[in-house]
């Protein structure tokens, strides 16, 4: 289990590099010169050759990346333009309320996803599995960002039962802190929900068909458990992985739903430094998503081969 | 019997699946609907500059924040902008990123996806790790900060969105042409002689096709959606040119008072991506041989 750990660890290498390199060439997009972006007002040549010495714009591109590099590598991702804070430390204090909007999300994705996709796989082709299969499609259609919109037009501005925005530390205050997440989790967990129905669904589909049910039914096993214990089990693997591809999903809805919420985290950290050109906190946002997201998918190969025992046995 | 005469039957064979992936795609009425839908939104995106509505960028100050009414059918915006007018043009928009999105990724990741399924070795070590590489990024955060470097304008959108989309591409060609590849008809063409760029042109690229076209499909639902979140944050169509999303941006300042500036943007936005989702999924089930 260490050997195939230690090698899923070496082949994520490559890829970090790769995805380091992009962040790094980002910032060569930029049309322009960096250092008048940088500089604002400020045309002082001295003040400018200062500011490209510190940022070793003088150095060749190969020696700034491996000098990027270097320090990223040791947590220092640059410092941010607005705020003048260490890049590393504001995406630190802006990942609580992300990671509670996150797993909001994916609780509420997997009570109704996953129950869904079961019962429509049991009642294939009939009225529940066609509705099922509507919502669904509709849940994986709908912008969350106009659900949003919708959502806060009915419950806060007219029925006035949640906050519109806001957030509260669920340590701080948990009740309140659950209240104002209720209507983000649901919007950013709508389409989460939609993409676990359709893949259990599917996935259950082609366990229920296979022959092992075949014989579980034939003993005369209750439906119940054939359904839940045989069944299941062997359709989870699937969701399993399917769950850390949605990480990024998640990451990525969050953008949005933490703009139209208001909520202080890491997706709302983006966008504003997207438009205060605050450009060493966007590089360094997309590579801690990237890194993030290798991690749940191996998080998810270990528990995808401690779940298989057939997997494991090949280990 | 030469290789002319084996052309027949398998020509012949290629059409019968054509015609029975055709009859299934007619039988799924979702497939239908969503074809539908996506035909009427493309025909109002091409007639936009020929139908009796006003200019989408004219205001009235006399007409601002009106709610729908005889005179304007869906009711006007913050600065009496009309929004029919504004949601017909704004079609044109979706639309275009959503097609001119997917095929920078189709047009760019095919090949690349072919050379490394095809020519296996280093070409497919080098081009496999840039894409997983680029897998691990969510898709709509290397958008938006492609979008946030490139500048914002609906152009670098749709080239970031491209861009981001691309690697699917790589992943699925490359798949497929490993499928594929072994199959007697390239052996064939191999023993015969022909050049690798026929080869892959002529033989592959045909074979490998549909599942491509289905994940076309798909993606130009996903990049309607990401066009309206980039235009929504205002990374994308800039004002006062239209746009679903950037409509929508404007729209969730003035929630108590014009709610109807809110709902047509976004009915419009889940239509439309509807109707791609239900189209890809009778492409999908159409075109998949073990469906039948």
């Amino acid at each position: 289990m260490y050997a195939f750990i230690a090698k899923r660890l070496l082949v994520a290498v490559p890829t970090l590099l790769i995805i380091s390199i992009f962040v790094f060439s980002l910032q060569k997009l930029l049309p322009g010169d960096p250092i008048l972006a940088m500089a604002g007002e400020e045309r002082d040549p001295q003040v400018l050759e200062y500011l490209r010495e510190k940022y070793r714009l003088n150095d060749p591109v190969a020696y700034q990346y491996v000098a990027w590099l270097g320090s990223a590598l040791q947590g220092d991702l640059g410092i941010s333009l607005r705020t003048n804070q260490p890049v590393l430390h504001l995406i630190a204090q802006k990942l609580p309320p992300t990671i509670q909007l996150a797993v909001m999300s994916m609780v509420f994705a997997i009570l109704v996803g996953v129950p869904m996709g079961i019962l429509a796989a049991t009642r294939k082709n009939t009225v529940f599995d066609y509705v099922a299969s509507i919502v669904a499609l509709s849940g994986l259609s709908i912008p969350n960002f106009w659900l949003g919109i919708m959502l806060i037009l009915l419950v806060s501005v007219q029925l006035g039962w949640l906050p519109a925005s806001g957030y509260e530390s669920i340590f701080v205050d948990p009740v309140k802190s659950i209240k104002t997440m209720l209507m983000p989790s649901f919007v950013l967990g709508t389409g989460l929900a939609a993409t676990l129905m359709r893949h259990t669904r599917s996935a259950m589909i082609g366990v229920l068909t296979s022959d092992y049910i075949r014989t579980a039914r034939a003993k005369g096993l209750p439906e119940r458990a054939v359904v839940l214990e045989h069944s299941f089990r062997n359709a989870l693997l699937p969701i399993i992985t399917l769950g850390a591809l949605l990480f990024g999903e998640l990451l990525a809805g969050a953008v949005l739903t933490e703009q139209i919420f208001t909520i202080p985290g890491f997706g709302k950290l983006i966008v504003d430094a997207v438009f205060n050109r605050d450009y060493a906190v966007v590089q360094g946002v997309v590579l801690c998503t990237a890194v993030g997201f290798i991690l749940m998918n191996l998080i998810a190969d270990i528990l995808y081969v401690l779940l298989n025992p057939r997997m494991r046995a090949a280990l | 019997m030469t290789a002319l005469d084996q052309t027949v039957p398998i020509a012949g064979a290629a059409q019968r699946s054509h015609s029975r992936a055709w009859r299934k795609f007619r039988a799924n009425k979702g497939a239908l609907a969503g074809l539908g839908i996506i035909l009427f939104f493309a025909l109002l995106a091409i007639a936009a500059p020929a139908l009796p509505i006003v200019d989408p960028n004219a205001t009235d100050w006399a007409a601002v924040r009106q709610p729908p009414s005889p005179a304007h059918w869906l009711g006007t915006d913050e600065i009496g902008r009309d929004l029919l007018s504004r949601m017909i043009w704004g079609t044109r928009a979706s639309l275009m990123a959503g097609a001119f999105s997917v095929a920078i990724a189709v047009l760019a990741g095919v090949p690349f996806g072919l050379v490394a399924g095809y020519f296996g070795g280093w070409a497919d070590m080098v081009i496999s790790r840039i894409t997983e590489a680029f897998l691990a990024m969510p898709f709509l955060i290397t958008a938006i900060a492609l979008a946030a470097f490139l500048g914002p304008s609906l152009t670098n959108a749709m080239i970031a969105i491209g861009f981001s989309a691309m690697p699917i591409f790589v992943r699925l060609t490359r798949g497929q042409v490993l499928a594929v590849k072994t199959e007697d008809y390239v052996e064939g063409a191999r023993a015969i002689g022909l050049r690798h760029s026929r080869i892959l042109l002529r033989y592959i690229l045909p074979n490998v096709f549909a599942p491509i076209l289905v994940q076309a499909t798909l993606t130009v639902a996903t990049a309607i959606i990401a066009e309206a979140s980039l235009s929504f944050l205002g990374l994308g169509q800039q004002p006062p040119a239209p746009s679903w999303g950037a409509m929508l941006n404007v729209a969730k300042n003035f929630m108590s008072q014009a709610p109807w500036m809110a709902w047509w943007p976004g009915a419009a936005i889940f239509l439309v991506v509807m109707g791609f989702n239900l189209l890809g999924d009778g492409l999908r089930d159409a075109l998949d041989p073990r469906e039948s």
